[in-house]
């Protein structure tokens, strides 16, 4: 898709958050809470997160809905271990 | 006798390319590095073999090996089919592994997966992990990379990796494995100096993987990934303690998934 405006289409910011499934180790997030404890806060979890800001034009807020998730799942998260949450908004 | 002819894909980011072409070189193959670009219009269907090697493809943006996992995937989806369906070899190494993992050519339970059924996470110990592990064959005789190992025997090799922890869907963990199992598609597992497995303990285990797997196979046996790096063993002298040795070895352990797969090829 080209980045210029298309006829019809519309463009849209979405603001993507790919973290780790419950239950998964992880060892970014271990390691930052350590260095937080040694800082003498009282840290007991810190979960590490992914976010992706992607601009995008498309015919319908759904259907830049459609294509956020489908790019999740084809490639910015792996369905094993990744949970993924986005918002989309059109731009003024 | 054939020459086999066996294309080493390279892209931004691959760095263990040459020296696997001099392993497969010197065991009477013809190799060549190609770039991803390069391989495209049919052209992989004129090698007999593939090899995806080590390196951080992609600056192992997004994931490791996710990006060119999926430019793989869909540049090359109809030969990439054809190549495995015709049973010639594919073999990933480190990050090679990760892009078979992440394009679905592993474990390929129900053939080639349209979504990873498997992750190579981030090391437990949240460090690139960069010395010699011990490794355990676990194949019955599925694996064509393995043919010249026996089943339970011990090899010594490398790993270099961040992301290196294989894992299955918290979910469908056991009966992933029993499938890894029941299909001979377990390769090698992390294990200690006298062969017995790491259990999930660090430093054996390096990275935290699920059941010490170290390198799995698909159900055809012919398409091999695997977090070692037998280039890096292929040798005697890439040994870590060669110089203390009376004599160095010529060759090295890594060399023996290079010449079952060669041999693999030439007959």
């Amino acid at each position: 898709m080209s980045t210029g405006e298309l006829v019809g289409f519309k463009s849209y910011r979405a603001r993507i958050e790919v973290k780790l499934k419950s239950g998964y180790l992880d060892p970014e997030g271990e390691t930052s809470r350590k260095a937080l404890v040694d800082l003498r806060y009282k840290v007991n979890r810190v979960g590490t997160a992914k976010v992706y800001e992607i601009d995008l034009q498309a015919p319908s807020l759904e259907e830049a809905k459609r294509q956020v998730d489908e790019m999740c799942m084809r490639l910015l998260a792996n369905p094993v271990k990744d949970d993924y949450a986005f918002e989309v908004k059109e731009m003024k | 006798m054939k020459e086999p002819k066996i294309c080493i894909l390279r892209v931004g980011g691959t760095n263990c390319d040459a020296e696997t072409k001099a392993a497969v070189d010197d065991l009477g193959a013809r190799s060549e590095i190609l770039h991803l670009n390069k391989l495209m219009d049919d052209k992989l269907m004129s090698y007999d073999a593939l090899i995806i090697p080590g390196g951080f493809s992609y600056g192992d943006h997004v994931r490791a090996g996710a990006v060119l996992g999926k430019k793989v995937s869909s540049a090359l989806s109809k030969e990439l089919k054809k190549f495995v369906e015709e049973e010639r070899p594919i073999l990933g190494i480190c990050n090679g592994f990760q892009v078979l993992v992440e394009s679905g050519l592993l474990p390929a339970f129900d053939g080639v997966s349209d979504y990873p059924q498997a992750t190579l996470a981030i090391n437990g110990s949240a460090r690139y992990e960069c010395r010699w592990v011990y490794l355990k064959h676990e194949n019955r005789g599925k694996c064509i990379f393995t043919r010249e190992l026996q089943k339970g025997q011990k090899i010594f090799m490398s790993v270099a990796h961040a992301e290196g922890r294989f894992v299955f869907p918290k979910e469908r963990e056991e009966k992933y494995l029993q499938k890894l199992e029941k299909n001979d598609q377990l390769v090698f597992r992390y294990c200690n100096k006298r062969g017995i497995y790491a259990d999930g303990r660090y430093p054996i285990n390096p990275n935290g993987a699920f059941y010490d797997i170290a390198g799995i196979c698909d159900s055809n046996g012919t398409v091999f990934g695997l977090m070692p790096h037998p280039e890096r063993a292929y040798w005697g002298v890439q040994l870590p303690d060669w110089t203390g040795m009376k004599e160095a070895p010529k060759y090295a352990d890594g060399r023996l998934i290079f010449e079952s797969l060669v041999e693999y090829l030439k007959h």
